[in-house]
C-alpha cells in the first residue's frame, strides 16, 4: 500500500487500488480500543437510471435502500447483523441519494468482522418470500418517514429546487415504488452496483492496513467489472421551480429550509475546493458566530435548534440552512440582505481569518470522529479526491472566492423557502 | 488512562483523565442540584443565559468571535438529568495546541471564557440582563414544547411522565412550559447567586495537559467562586414497585400514520444492590440491540412493529420498551413484548444470546475510551452513584455475568404503565365535542 502523511495533523493515511479494481482506504489510528471499517458503493437511492456496456437500464425508486435491508440475509439462513453483533461487533448500515455503505465497530475480533462484512456485502441471497416480507417493514419505514416533519421538510424543498434529478424522491421510494421490486431486480442491481470496482473500503483504528488490503484481496471477487453509468436525466439549470412552499403538520414552532442548488464540480480536486469554498463561505456569512445568525437569534427570529450545509451528492450540489422560526419570511429577508451586503461590499476581513481559524478547529475535532472520516473518504474516493487533504487545501482558500461563491450562490432568484406551519396548534 | 479526582476549592471537584490519543480535549463544568418542579425550568434557563454574553464579551457577537479566535473552541451549555439530579453547566471542545500554526495553547484562555461564562455574567445593576432572560425562556418553552415533533422520544417521555406522576423524575431536565413561562429576571438572578454558593460542582478535563496545569487553569478562572455551606444531601428516590396491581393503561390521541407503544417497568427489587453489569446486559439481551429478543422476534420474525427496543435508567430503576406499530397491533405487540421478558424471567436464553449481550455491552463499554463526550458522562454518572471504577473494569464484569442473573432481573421487574400514542378517530362524536 502507499502511505501519505499528513504531519501538522498527526494524521497517515494508507491506500491502494486492488486489481479488482477496489479502492482501500486505511486511516491508522493507534491506541484507539475501537477500529471501524465502513465497506461502501456508489450507489444511492438516485441511481435508478444507469448504462452498463451501453445498455441502459431503469429501476424503481427505492432499490439501493431496499437491498441494504436484504443484504444482511446469508444463505444458510444467518442475518450478518446478528453475526456481527454475536461477535461484539457493533454493526449497521444506511442509504444516501449517493451511497450506501455498510460499517461496523469493534474492540475485538476485528480481522473476523471485516470478513463477514466482506463476505456478507458480496453475498447476495434473495427469495421471493425474504423479499416480500420486507416489503411490509420498509413500508412502515416509509410511512413513519410520513409522520417526521424533518423528512418531509427536507423533501418539499428538494422538490422545489430540482424538476428531474432523482435526488427529488425520496431514498426508500414509495410504497407503490416498492412493490414492483423483486428479487430479480435486487440481483441484477446487486451485480452491477456491488463489483468491486464500483466500490470503496475505508477503515480507521489500531490496524494493520496490509492486512485489510489482504483480506480483500482474499475474500473479494478478482475480476474487474465495468463500472455503471449512472443517468441523472438532462441537468438542471440554476433556478428553482418555484420559490415558496408552505406545509403543514402537528410542530410545536413553525419549521423552515432554504435552499439553493450549486453546479457540482465533477473533476476529483475542482470537486474538494467547492466543497470547501462553500462550507467556508457559509460559516462566514451564515455560521453560529456570524451577524445574520446572532442578530436573528437576539431578535427571537433563530434558536439553536438551527444549521446550515452544502451537501454534494450524485452529481448535485445543495445548499440549504433551516431551522425554527416564529416567522420564516423575516429569516428570508435577513439572508438575501446579508448576501446583497457581501455582493456590495464583500466579507468583513477579520471575520473571515476567525471563521477560518474556527473552521481549522472543527476539522480537527471531525478527526476524532471515525464514523463520518471513514465515510468522507469513501466519498473522497467515489468523487476523485482525498478527503484528508481537506485541511492543506482550506488554507489556501481566500476571501474573494468566498465572496464569489456566496453572491453567486445565494443570489435572490436563486433561493426557495418551505415552510413547516404548525397545525392544530397549541 | 486512570481518572484522578481531586477537590481543587470548597465542593469543587475535578476528574482528569490524561491522555495523548486526542486532537481535542475536553472540559465540562457541572452544577448538581436536586431535581424538582418549581426549579427545574430555572436551572435549564442558566447555563443558556450565561451564555448569551459576559462582563467582558458582551453579546454573542462579541463571544462567538472570542471563541473562533481560539480556533473554534466550542462552549456549549449543558442541561441532564441523572436520576433525580438535575446537572446544569457547560461542556467546552478545546483544540489541542500540537495542531495548531504555532502550537498555540488555547487550554487556558478556554479555562479563562468558560470561568466567566460561568461567574461573570452581563449584569445590569447586579442584575441578569431582562432581554437575555426573556429571550432565552421563550426559546426554553419553544425547546420544552418541541418534544412533540419527534413522536418515537415523545411517547418515552409521556410514559415516563404518567408512570412517576408522583415523583420529581416526572419532570423533565428542562422542567415544565408553565414554570418556565413565570421565570423573570430578578428572581433568576437571585436564584443564579444562591446556586454558586451551595452546589457541588463537577468538573471533567480529557485531554494532553497534565493534572497541575489543568488546576491551575482552572484555579485561576474560577477564583471568584462564592462558596458557602455545599448542598450533598441530593439523591433520586427509588420506587420498586408498580403503583397498581395491573398495569395502568393510558392512551393519547394526535395526527400520526403509527402508532407508537412504550411499556413501562419498575426495575424491581433488584435495584436494593443494582448490579449494573448484569442490568446492562439484560437490557441488551431484551432490546438492546440487532440481536435482542425483541429486535429478532417482534420486530423480525413475527414482524409486528417497525422498531422496538429497551432502555433503562439505572439511577430510577426504570424499563421502557419503545415500539412503533400498526394501529390495530396494539395487544399483539404487548402481548408479545411481555412474552419475551417472562421467556427471559424462565431462564430461556440461549448461550448465543447471552454472549451477543454481554460481548455487545462490554464493547460498548471499551470503546467509550474512545469518545470524550461519553467519558465524560459516564464519568459524571459514576460519580454521582458514588462509584468509582471506569468501563475498563465495568466490562470485566460485563463478561462473568450469567443466564441467571439476567432471568433474575427479569423477575424483578415490574409493568407499571403502558402508553399507547395513535391517530384519533375521526368520526367519533365525543372527540369533537372535547375540541
Amino acid at each position: 500500500m502507499q502511505k501519505k502523511s499528513f504531519d501538522r495533523i498527526g494524521e497517515s493515511l494508507f491506500f491502494s487500488e486492488l486489481p479488482n479494481g477496489l479502492h482501500v482506504q486505511v486511516i491508522p489510528k493507534p491506541g484507539f480500543a475501537v477500529s471501524f471499517a465502513a465497506f461502501a458503493t456508489n450507489y444511492g437511492g438516485a441511481h435508478r437510471r444507469f448504462s452498463v456496456d451501453g445498455v441502459m437500464q431503469d429501476t424503481p425508486a427505492g432499490v439501493a435502500h431496499y437491498l441494504e435491508h436484504k443484504m444482511f440475509d446469508l444463505p444458510d439462513g444467518d442475518n450478518a447483523l446478528a453475526l456481527l453483533s454475536a461477535n461484539g461487533a457493533d454493526p449497521n448500515a444506511f442509504t444516501s441519494s449517493g451511497m450506501t455503505a455498510y460499517y461496523f465497530q469493534s474492540t475485538a475480533h476485528f480481522e473476523e468482522n471485516l470478513r463477514l462484512l466482506l463476505h456478507f456485502v458480496s453475498t447476495p441471497y434473495f427469495t421471493a418470500e425474504t423479499v416480500q416480507k420486507e416489503r411490509g417493514i420498509i413500508g412502515q419505514e416509509i410511512r413513519m418517514g410520513e409522520d417526521d416533519p424533518g423528512i418531509a421538510l427536507y423533501y418539499g424543498l428538494l422538490r422545489m429546487l430540482y424538476a428531474r434529478h432523482p435526488i427529488r424522491d425520496r431514498v426508500a421510494g414509495t410504497v407503490e415504488s416498492i412493490a414492483q421490486i423483486t428479487e430479480q431486480t435486487l440481483y441484477d442491481c446487486h451485480r452491477i452496483f456491488y463489483a468491486p470496482s464500483n466500490m470503496a473500503l475505508c477503515v480507521a483504528g489500531d490496524v494493520d492496513p496490509e492486512r485489510i488490503a489482504a483480506i480483500a484481496e482474499e475474500l473479494l471477487p478478482v475480476e474487474r467489472a465495468p463500472i455503471p453509468k449512472a443517468d441523472f436525466g438532462e441537468a438542471e439549470d440554476l433556478l428553482p421551480l418555484r420559490q415558496r412552499l408552505h406545509l403543514q403538520m402537528p410542530v410545536s414552532a413553525p419549521q423552515f429550509l432554504i435552499g439553493t442548488k450549486l453546479k457540482a464540480e465533477s473533476d476529483g480536486p475542482a470537486a474538494l475546493r467547492q466543497r470547501l469554498v462553500s462550507t467556508l463561505a457559509l460559516r462566514t456569512l451564515v455560521g453560529s458566530s456570524s451577524p445574520f445568525y446572532t442578530g436573528l437569534y437576539g431578535k427571537g427570529l433563530l434558536n439553536r435548534d438551527y444549521d446550515y450545509e452544502a451537501d454534494f451528492t450524485a452529481g448535485t450540489g445543495t445548499v440549504i440552512l433551516g431551522g425554527e422560526s416564529p416567522d420564516p419570511e423575516a429569516v428570508f429577508a435577513a439572508l438575501q440582505e446579508a448576501v446583497a451586503e457581501v455582493a456590495r461590499s464583500g466579507l468583513d476581513r477579520d471575520r473571515f481569518s476567525r471563521a477560518k481559524r474556527a473552521s481549522l478547529g472543527a476539522r480537527l475535532r471531525g478527526l476524532e470522529d471515525f464514523d463520518s472520516l471513514c465515510i468522507a473518504n469513501a466519498a473522497g474516493v467515489f468523487n476523485g479526491y482525498c478527503a484528508l487533504d481537506a485541511l492543506s487545501v482550506l488554507e489556501t482558500i481566500g476571501q474573494g472566492e468566498c465572496e464569489a461563491f456566496l453572491a453567486d450562490a445565494l443570489a435572490p432568484e436563486r433561493l426557495a423557502l418551505a415552510v413547516m406551519d404548525a397545525k392544530g396548534g397549541s | 488512562m486512570a481518572i484522578s479526582r481531586t477537590e481543587i476549592m470548597p465542593g469543587v471537584w475535578l476528574s482528569h483523565l490524561h491522555t495523548d490519543k486526542f486532537k481535542t480535549a475536553c472540559l465540562s463544568v457541572n452544577l448538581l442540584t436536586q431535581l424538582k418542579r418549581e426549579t427545574a425550568s430555572m436551572n435549564a434557563l442558566l447555563p443558556y443565559v450565561l451564555r448569551r454574553g459576559t462582563s467582558l464579551y458582551g453579546d454573542m457577537d462579541a463571544l462567538s468571535a472570542r471563541l473562533d479566535e481560539l480556533y473554534g473552541t466550542a462552549i456549549e451549555p449543558v442541561v441532564r438529568r441523572i436520576g433525580e439530579i438535575q446537572c446544569v453547566g457547560f461542556f467546552a471542545s478545546i483544540p489541542e495546541g500540537d495542531f495548531l500554526p504555532g502550537r498555540e495553547n488555547v487550554l487556558r484562555p478556554a479555562c479563562e471564557l468558560l470561568g466567566q461564562l460561568l461567574l461573570s455574567p452581563n449584569t445590569r445593576g447586579g442584575l441578569l440582563l431582562p432581554a437575555y432572560v426573556d429571550s432565552e425562556r421563550e426559546k426554553l418553552i419553544e425547546r420544552i414544547r418541541s418534544r412533540i415533533n419527534d413522536k418515537r422520544s415523545y411517547a418515552v417521555i409521556r410514559c415516563i411522565e404518567l408512570m412517576c406522576c408522583y415523583e420529581d423524575f416526572a419532570v423533565s431536565r428542562f422542567g415544565t412550559e408553565e414554570d418556565a413561562a413565570s421565570i423573570r429576571y430578578q428572581k433568576l438572578t437571585k436564584h443564579y447567586r444562591a446556586l454558586l454558593q451551595s452546589c457541588p460542582v463537577e468538573i471533567f478535563y480529557c485531554g494532553r495537559a497534565g493534572e497541575k496545569e489543568v488546576i491551575r487553569c482552572l484555579r485561576d478562572a474560577f477564583s471568584t467562586l462564592p462558596r458557602g455551606e455545599i448542598d450533598y444531601d441530593i439523591g433520586t428516590d427509588l420506587r420498586l414497585n408498580a403503583l397498581e396491581s395491573e398495569p395502568r393503561f393510558e392512551r393519547e390521541e394526535m395526527d400520526v400514520t403509527q402508532g407508537k407503544l412504550t411499556l413501562g417497568f419498575r426495575l424491581g427489587e433488584c435495584m436494593e444492590e443494582p448490579d449494573q453489569a448484569a442490568l446492562n446486559v439484560f437490557n441488551c439481551l431484551f432490546g438492546g440491540g440487532v440481536s435482542s429478543k425483541l429486535f429478532v422476534n417482534v420486530r423480525e420474525k413475527l414482524q409486528l412493529c417497525y422498531y422496538a427496543s429497551s432502555l433503562i435508567d439505572t439511577h430510577k430503576g426504570l424499563l421502557l420498551v419503545s415500539s412503533g406499530i400498526d394501529f390495530e397491533a396494539l395487544e399483539a405487540a404487548r402481548d408479545e413484548i411481555l412474552n419475551q421478558l417472562a421467556q427471559i424471567a424462565q431462564g430461556e436464553i440461549t448461550d448465543e444470546e447471552l454472549n451477543a449481550a454481554r460481548s455487545g455491552v462490554a464493547s460498548d463499554l471499551r470503546s467509550l475510551m474512545d469518545s470524550q463526550g461519553e467519558l465524560e458522562g459516564f464519568t459524571l454518572s459514576q460519580t454521582i452513584d458514588g462509584l468509582d471504577y471506569g468501563p475498563m473494569e465495568l466490562a470485566e464484569l460485563v463478561e462473568m455475568v450469567t443466564k441467571e442473573d439476567v432471568a433474575a432481573i427479569a423477575r424483578s421487574v415490574e409493568c407499571d404503565l403502558i402508553y399507547f400514542l395513535c391517530a384519533g378517530e375521526k368520526e367519533d362524536d365525543d372527540a369533537e365535542e372535547e375540541l
